[in-house]
């Protein structure tokens, strides 16, 4: 015991020494957002540049949408990063997010067994082959209120179908990455965004069979949480960063991001675009790219 | 079969490497749990102490109250330090949240009645007399508690493994809490997380292997000290 004690004493003063960048003026800021922003890697790849250039350090909580929204309604984060539009509305007009900025998309996909049982492959309504899973064919759920959650709900609805009537349909109230693994092992449909399909690489022997809809696109914006609904914002370094997303120099890693790794990028930029002409041929490469697996 | 060969493979690789940012997570993880211990020890030993000697009314309920809390799951005591530490809780202010010390706290959370378990069930183990003995010897408080720790020793250490056995392997308090921040409050178990559900399984794997030759060797720390004669 006497030696160990002064072992554990010493751990707990490394404890309280700050860190590096910590030590400067800019405050660290939290950043809500979803699972497929870190999975992917694209963070880890992009703040550190904005450490350099801000000295401000972004502490990343990665969680489902709906969580990261309502961390913005408790006013527990600075900004967020996010990808359910029809949801952040509601957060708009409560008035707890603002300032938002479009910052980039990607595609939403329907993956299945290559055998695909249902008869799904090459359907370009994402509706009508949910209609057909929901027929015998197992289907796995996020079920954690995140941004592709809600985006697999909305393809239910448009289908005309009760997803809790669907037999064969499992949540796993798990991450992207865990799901697809899920869904891996089952042979069974889900809904998965582009980025984290790729980046779990050859994990997977799940294919693309539906992509390239409209009701597929996966939009991301970024906000600043509301200062006079949450007094504690730090709204100075949350305008920087979001700032730095929409920069034209960020915007090129945006793009650039993972086109070495899986010949294709992950994500598309899209600072200064209107929403509605995301997707369309001509506004971006993306259906250049589709169906490469 | 190989993926496991895989993770058994990185292991290896990233210790033989000396990858920079694994062993950051391990000293980070040390340190924390380590601290943890620590402090529950400072608080659960005099309670665990107390509570077995102690003659009041309620006795028997307060040690079933701890007893359940050796058992109480990590998440939901993540939960609450959250609840209470996060910005728009009560103790928002102290912008404790996603932080080591916030981890220490949770963790610290978990292993208390750990200790305070241990230490009752060792001190109740003495010959009832002893701490009688001692004071009719002309001890005082302070030096019949040292006594008796001496001669607990065993329950004590096993107290001191339990509870830093606990918390390093915990993942759900840490990952509440700490927001698994790479670079600042990733530990171990939170890694292993990320590695999975990035896909990176091998990793997560060599991870795991890591933890478990780290709680390995503070267990060997802490076993020879219990085995070694009293003197």
């Amino acid at each position: 015991m006497k030696r160990v004690v002064p072992a554990l004493a010493a751990s707990l003063l490394w404890l309280h020494a700050p860190l590096p960048a910590a030590a400067q003026q800019p405050g660290d800021i939290v950043l809500a957002t979803t699972t497929s922003t870190q999975d992917s890697g694209l963070l880890d790849s992009i703040l550190p540049v904005f450490l350099e250039h801000s000295g401000i350090r972004v502490k990343v909580i990665a969680v489902g949408t709906g969580a990261a929204l309502e961390m913005a309604r408790r006013g527990d984060a600075d900004a967020v990063l996010v990808h359910a539009p029809a949801s952040e509305r509601k957060y708009v007009a409560s008035g707890d997010l603002v300032e938002g900025r479009l910052v980039m998309h990607n595609d939403f996909l329907l993956v299945g067994p290559k055998a695909d049982p249902a008869g799904i492959r090459g359907l370009t309504d994402p509706a009508q082959a949910l209609a057909r899973i929901a027929r015998s064919s197992p289907f796995i759920s996020r079920g954690d209120a995140s941004g592709t959650e809600k985006k697999e709900l909305e393809l239910w609805k448009l289908a005309g179908v009760d997803p809790k009537t669907v037999a064969h349909r499992e949540e796993t109230g798990q991450g992207m990455g865990a799901t697809l693994l899920v869904a891996e092992q089952r042979q069974a449909y889900t809904l998965t965004d582009r980025a984290t399909f790729l980046a779990l690489g050859d994990r997977l022997t799940l294919v693309p069979l539906v992509e390239g809809a409209p009701s597929l696109l996966n939009i991301y914006h970024a906000y600043v949480v509301s200062p006079t609904k949450h007094p504690a914002v730090r709204l100075r370094e949350a305008r920087a960063f979001v700032a730095f997303m929409v920069a034209p120099s960020t915007q090129r890693l945006i793009g650039a991001f993972g086109r070495a790794r899986f010949g294709q990028p992950l994500f598309y930029p899209d600072a200064g675009k209107a929403e509605a002409d995301l997707g369309r041929p001509g506004t971006s490469g993306e259906r250049s790219g589709a169906g490469l697996r | 079969m190989s993926d496991l060969a895989q993770g058994f493979a990185e292991a290896l690789r990233l210790l033989g490497r000396g990858d920079p940012e694994l062993w950051s997570i391990v000293l980070r993880t040390l340190a924390i749990s380590g601290a943890a211990t620590l402090l529950a020890m400072v608080a659960g030993v005099p309670l665990g102490y107390a509570l077995a000697r102690g003659r009041f009314h309620g006795k028997t309920f307060l040690l079933a109250l701890v007893n359940t809390g050796m058992g109480m799951p990590p998440v939901v005591v993540g939960l609450v330090v959250w609840l209470l530490l996060t910005r728009s809780g009560p103790f928002g202010g102290l912008d404790l949240i996603y932080t080591r010390r916030a981890m220490v706290l949770a963790q610290f959370l978990i292993a208390t009645p750990l200790v305070i378990g241990f230490t009752a069930a060792s001190v109740q183990a003495l010959p009832p007399q002893l701490p009688d003995l001692l004071t009719s010897l002309g001890a005082n408080r302070l030096r019949t508690l040292w006594i008796l720790s001496r001669e607990a020793k065993l329950g004590l250490l096993a107290a001191v493994m339990a509870g830093f056995g606990a918390i390093v392997s915990e993942v759900g308090a840490s990952m509440t809490v700490g927001g698994n921040l790479r670079g600042s409050t990733r530990v171990l178990t939170t890694a292993i997380v990320t590695e999975t559900s990035r896909g990176n399984l091998p990793v997560a794997l060599a991870l795991g292997l890591v933890l478990l030759l780290l709680a390995f060797l503070v267990n060997l720390v802490l076993t020879a000290l219990q085995q070694r004669r009293a003197g």
